[in-house]
């Protein structure tokens, strides 16, 4: 119904594979391959069309490639029935994705040097952001962290494209024993970086986010929420985000985000309504910023 | 052959009965990147208040066997927004727009009628009778009451110009659903949308805490589907002249043909709009494909099948 909108579609299986930890599967989906850009997910039906499993699964897109026409890849953990279903998925099963969703990461104009921050596998949309920077001529760096060295998500791939990688482990089982905002600061010091991206769990892109804040550099962080649509309307996904003009709105991490600037997220409120937020209980917006409201929601 | 689809709600004529269900659609914007718009029957758009809402906290939902548990407590924009953007975008695409409305007290619901009966092109006015009820002591939400879901009704039915269906949105889970549709209809309802999502729990297993925030969210999905028909059969039996619109789990054309024969003049789509956001356009297809299998020349002829005796349809 759109040229760059999301599509949905019954994309055949390519291949499912372990990676680590984790499950990679590549989808033949032309539509979404065509339009993806890094930063941007899919959701996919799990159980079959008579499951009693009614909602999709949101998964970070980790590679796309030209092949059949266009391919797109996801990872996943197992973590209950409907990962468990798709890991189970072989050639030529056909599963229902749709995607592109959300917001992509924004790309620096200029050919700055980009640290690349992950956890788990909360990891894998970095991937495809480091080669459009690449692409960019930006310097690319990586953090990755995990709990154990079997969760730290494609090292290899890492180090290949990235001038340099740096590895954390909970348990010290591959790299260095701690997180990976222990070692960011130094990072983002000896790689003279710029700009900060990352995505995983919430408390660690709040900590990646003061440290990018303590070094005077912007960070985009991608937010990992449960969502029941994907696409927008079940309003269940939301989180308080601060606006360009300072009015805290509850958004949707699904099409307002997942990605938004690290110092706009207000972390620590996540899974509350401050009390500020507009239409939060007993907020009272000043006539004009209501006015302003409105012509930003009309415009 | 191709089956007549058209079907009369009051005083609005729809050129097929698949609508989306409130809540479950926005106001159309999402579910366009997926669907033409214009050809289902109508958007029922999100519930809008008299002004903006942050809603509830996270978190808002969890899945369950067969459905979802979901609370978010009516977050919008506020009726100025919405009638300055959200409903005349749905209008420009060729949609056509019932109007969910829930207001926090019986002269809100009168407000919210007023202002959206003024505006062009709106097809019904649709009354979201599960809020809370802020005279009522103990926090009932209105459809608790048929007395005061009637003073709420009326209410709206005498800000609503004539000419515009008022459509009252019953809730399930009610000592007696027909009372509580009588009393709207006494009320001068012009017809009634059933049902609204039957209010649940579930328990984190790890935490052995409610898993949405609040505690009950609003049970929807297939697990409610034979609860919803159930209604919709017994409100059709003791009122055969007043139009439904039913939901409650639809997600296939003969979950639709369902609702259609225990009663139903439309059917809505909800929660299935999450999993599948063309669904409205398929259940659309597949009901048309069941009509005609059947031989059916008009969609109104199997509405309240399942009442009559003999052969049937």
């Amino acid at each position: 119904m759109s040229d760059n909108g999301p599509v949905q579609a019954r994309c055949p299986v390519l291949n499912v594979r372990r990676v680590d930890a984790y499950y990679a599967i590549t989808v033949v989906a032309p539509g979404i391959a065509e339009r993806f850009r890094p930063g941007q997910f899919v959701s996919v039906t799990v159980g079959g069309d008579h499951s009693s499993t009614l909602l999709r699964r949101p998964f970070a897109i980790h590679d796309v490639k030209p092949d059949y026409g266009g391919t797109v890849e996801f990872l996943f953990a197992v973590r209950g029935t409907g990962t468990a279903w798709l890991s189970e998925r072989r050639s030529r099963d056909l599963l229902d994705v749709v995607g592109p969703l959300g917001r992509p990461f924004p790309l620096p104009r200029d050919p700055v040097n980009c640290v690349l921050v992950g956890g788990g596998s909360g990891s894998a949309p970095l991937f495809p952001l480091a080669q459009s920077l690449r692409r960019r001529g930006c310097r690319v760096d990586f953090v990755l962290g995990a709990a154990s060295a079997d969760r730290v998500f494609s090292a290899i791939t890492a180090r290949r494209v990235a001038e340099t990688a740096v590895f954390t482990t909970d348990d010290g089982s591959f790299g260095t024993r701690g997180r990976v905002t222990d070692v960011l600061g130094r990072v983002i010091e000896e790689c003279r970086s710029d700009a900060v991206y990352a995505c995983g769990p919430m408390p660690m892109l709040r900590t990646v986010t003061a440290v990018a804040g303590g070094h005077g550099i912007p960070v985009q962080v991608a937010v990992e929420e449960t969502m029941a649509c994907g696409t927008g309307i079940c309003m269940t996904c939301v989180i308080p985000v601060v606006g360009e003009d300072g009015i805290t709105r509850m958004v949707r991490s699904c099409v307002d985000g997942p990605v938004f600037r690290g110092e706009q997220v207000r972390f620590d409120d996540v899974g509350t309504i401050p009390f500020d937020a507009l239409g939060a209980p007993g907020w009272k917006g000043s006539s004009a910023s209501r006015a302003a409201e409105s012509a930003r929601d009309i415009a | 052959m191709n089956a007549d689809l058209r079907t009369r709600l009051g005083g609005c004529e729809l050129p097929n009965p698949v609508v989306t269900a409130a809540g479950c659609a926005g106001a159309g914007r999402e579910l366009a990147q997926f669907l033409d718009i214009a050809s289902i029957g109508a958007v029922t758009t999100k519930s809008v208040m008299l002004e903006p809402h942050a809603g509830r906290p996270a978190p808002r939902m969890a899945e369950t066997p067969s459905g979802m548990l979901s609370t978010t407590g009516m977050q919008g924009p506020g009726v100025d927004v919405f009638l300055q953007r959200d409903l005349p975008w749905l209008l420009s695409r060729g949609g056509r727009a019932i109007v969910s409305i829930a207001g926090t007290g019986v002269g809100e619901f009168g407000e919210l009628a007023r202002r959206v009966s003024a505006a062009d092109g709106v097809s019904a006015v649709e009354v979201n009778l599960s809020c809370p009820d802020p005279s009522d002591p103990a926090g009932r939400r209105f459809a608790d009451d048929p007395v005061r879901a009637a003073a709420v009704v009326s209410t709206v039915r005498s800000h609503t110009r004539s000419g515009l269906p008022v459509l009252a949105k019953l809730a399930a889970d009610v000592p007696d659903v027909v009372e509580l549709a009588a009393a709207c209809v006494e009320a001068r309802a012009d017809g009634l949308s059933m049902v609204n999502t039957v209010r649940g729990m579930a328990v984190d297993p790890r935490t052995l805490r409610p898993a949405v925030a609040g505690g009950m969210g609003g049970l929807s999905g297939p697990a409610i589907r034979p609860l919803a028909v159930g209604c919709v059969y017994r409100v059709h039996e003791a009122l055969p002249d007043v139009p439904v619109i039913g939901m409650g789990g639809i997600r296939t054309g003969a979950d639709a043909l369902e609702f259609m024969a225990a009663g139903a003049r439309a059917v809505a789509v909800g929660t299935t709009n999450f999993s599948d956001p063309s669904a409205c356009a398929r259940v659309l297809r597949e009901l048309t494909e069941l009509l005609d299998a059947r031989g059916v020349a008009r969609a109104a002829d199997v509405v309240g099948a399942a009442h009559r005796t003999g052969t049937g349809v």
